[in-house]
């Protein structure tokens, strides 16, 4: 059994609505080792996204520990954290979320922007990330150029260009046709398999969580 | 370089919308430049009098006269060196909205004492001889289209009548804010006609000019020349020729003061059109903004974005202004040659209207960019779906 890579211990989180306070997760713990493939599920409300969130440092539980590669993510301030995530994380949204004004090129390359890398060696990144997402001639498209699919196989591409420790994906099959999504679960199987990416998916598809090792139901913000 | 061709890409994505803004902002900036180069041009005939001129008015107000023969007193006074007087002839040619300055002077003499006028010798020996030769600033003859030689009629407000002159000359400035706008000739003309009509009004002049032979007395000899004459009925009130013109500024003071709070209320003007724009716009994205702080790009480069794009707006703006303002200047120039003499750009004005293009731009940013960096990437995002 491998390090686990992700580690979530007894973590808390509501939100206040007015005066009204949401238990989202309540004392919630879970661990995702290198190379796991863990898809989440559970009713609309249930927080999933929620600990997506903290578990790709874009947000903070009230209480109990998050961490991932190595760090404890729930201590660091935002600079930090900043950094952290583009080292470590990868994201995949359900509408894909790439900026309209970039090419395919112009949006894989964005997060190589923050590293030292030279222009010569961002393009051979963008290129191989965009070869392996089978885009490599539509590099210089736009998205609004681009099928749903093919823009979400840009995001991914984006997404691993860093070479990430993990990849959060929510319901990145969410809007997709059964066709591109089939596309696109394949892929990120190849990712786990051929490259051991560390994968969190949250998904409502059944058909899509069969495509992970392990199948967590959220409920009432408690892990089954 | 990525940077900026992301910051000018988003600057594309409403074109109607930047369009409009950056033609507003040039619109301002062209209005503050004019503003600013009307106001210029009010100051600018004040800082032109000659520091070793005074003039002697009638203590009663400005449209009073004085009687010529306060000549011999005034030339007794130590410290003057040379007297002459002018008289307000306050006419018109054709069309009383036709403004333009009639002044009576003391002959060749009278001319003499202004330097700063150019006139050629055979100009000069006909004023000497014909009574009614009339010497013209070049602004005035072109604006009438006359030539020398013509006959100009002029109808007369304050000396009634038709008054019929020969242009005989046309003097130009020995520099660039020499007013070029009046309409010179002999006092003795009109005085002989007042003996004749009104006598009671003959031998009154307008002002005295007094040169002076050391600019630091000025306070000094104004002083003498009013306590010489504080006794009689015709009092007087000596002054510089800058403190004179200031007189006629001050009066119009209340309008170049406004003129200048205008042309910092349409600064305001335009901060709120560029803020407007950016506010609308930060708000759009905010979703976007949400996604390249995932990504890992933090405030700095949030902020980096907006004030980019606001910038290059405002400083497009501002460009565009200015380039504008090169022949709306010269038309209101034209316009109004008789009123502003010297209506020339204050070269200040470009560095102005930059640096004021430039602080639009950062100043529009703040609030959008604030907020932009404040909303937390959980709530940004879900804005989106
Ligand atoms: N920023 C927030 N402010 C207030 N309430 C929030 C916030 N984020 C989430 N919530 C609430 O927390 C609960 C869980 O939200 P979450 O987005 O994690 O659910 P989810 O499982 O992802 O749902 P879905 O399947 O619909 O995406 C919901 O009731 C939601 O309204
Ligand atoms: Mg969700």
């Amino acid at each position: 059994m491998a390090a686990p890579v992700v580690e979530v211990q007894n973590v808390s989180k509501q939100y206040h609505r007015d005066k009204v306070e949401i238990r989202v997760l309540s004392n919630l713990s879970l661990s995702i080792p290198e190379g796991g493939f863990v898809a989440l599920m559970g009713p609309s409300g249930s927080g999933k996204t929620t600990l997506l969130n903290l578990i790709a440092g874009i947000d903070r539980p009230d209480s109990g520990q998050v961490i991932v590669a190595g760090t404890a993510v729930h201590s660091l301030g935002e600079s930090q954290l900043a950094k952290w995530r583009t080292r470590h994380i990868g994201f995949i949204f359900q509408f894909y979320n790439l900026l309209p004004v970039l090419t395919a090129y112009g949006n894989v390359e964005l997060p190589l922007l923050l590293t030292k890398l030279s222009s010569k060696e961002r393009r051979e990144h963008v290129e191989t990330a965009l070869n392996l997402v089978g885009l490599g001639d539509r590099m210089k498209h736009y998205p609004r150029q681009l099928s749903g699919g093919q823009e979400q196989r840009v995001a991914i591409a984006r997404a691993i260009v860093t070479d990430p420790t993990v990849i959060v994906a929510d319901e990145p099959t969410g809007d997709l046709d059964k066709q591109s999504a089939t596309e696109i679960l394949d892929l990120l199987g190849r990712l786990n398999t051929e490259f051991g990416k560390t994968i969190v998916m949250v998904t409502h598809d059944p058909r899509a969580a069969e495509r992970a090792k392990v199948v967590r139901h959220l409920d009432k913000g408690e892990l089954n | 370089m990525r940077v900026f061709k992301l910051i000018y890409m988003n600057a594309l994505r409403h074109k109607l919308r930047t369009s409009l803004t950056i033609l507003g902002i040039a619109v301002a900036i062209m209005a503050f430049g004019l503003l600013r180069t009307v106001v210029a041009a009010w100051y600018l005939g004040v800082n032109q009098a000659a520091p070793d001129r005074l003039i002697t008015r009638s203590k009663n107000g400005i449209t009073f006269t004085l009687p010529v023969a306060q000549k011999q007193a005034i030339e007794r006074i130590p410290g003057v060196a040379d007297l002459t007087y002018s008289a307000w002839f306050g006419g018109f040619y054709k069309d009383p909205k036709d403004f333009f300055p009639q002044i009576a002077v003391e002959g060749v003499h009278g001319l003499s004492l202004y330097p700063e006028f150019i006139v050629d010798s055979a100009a000069l020996d006909a004023f000497d001889k014909e009574p009614n030769a009339a010497i013209v600033g070049k602004t005035t003859m072109d604006r009438f289209g006359w030539k020398i030689g013509d006959a100009v009629r002029l109808t007369g407000q304050i000396y009634p009548g038709d008054w019929d002159f020969v242009v005989r000359g046309v003097y130009t400035g020995r520099s660039e804010a020499t007013d070029l706008s009046q309409f010179l000739f002999n006092f003795k003309y009109i005085d002989q006609r007042m003996q004749v009509e009104m006598p009671a009004r003959a031998g009154q002049v307008g002002w005295w000019v007094i040169k002076i032979d050391d600019p630091a007395k000025a306070a000094a000899i104004s002083a003498a020349v009013d306590k010489e004459f504080e006794n009689s009925s015709d009092a007087t009130l000596t002054e510089t020729e800058a403190a004179f013109q200031q007189s006629f500024v001050a009066m119009a003071g209340t309008i170049v003061f406004s003129l200048q709070v205008i042309s910092f209320l349409v600064i305001g003007v335009i901060l709120l059109v560029a803020a407007n724009t950016m506010a609308m716009t930060a708000r759009e994205r905010i979703s976007e903004y949400a996604v390249l702080k995932t990504l890992g790009f933090n405030g700095k480069h949030i902020l980096g974005l907006i004030a980019g794009e606001s910038l290059l707006i405002a400083c497009l703006g501002g460009v565009l202004g200015m380039i504008f303002l090169i022949p709306v200047l010269h038309g209101v120039g034209v316009a109004l040659k008789a009123w502003f003499p010297a209506f020339i750009i204050d070269p200040k004005t470009y560095p102005q209207a930059a640096a004021t293009a430039v602080l639009v731009g950062i100043l529009a940013a703040v609030f959008p960019s604030w907020r932009a960096i404040r909303v937390s990437i959980v709530n940004g995002l879900r804005r989106i779906g």
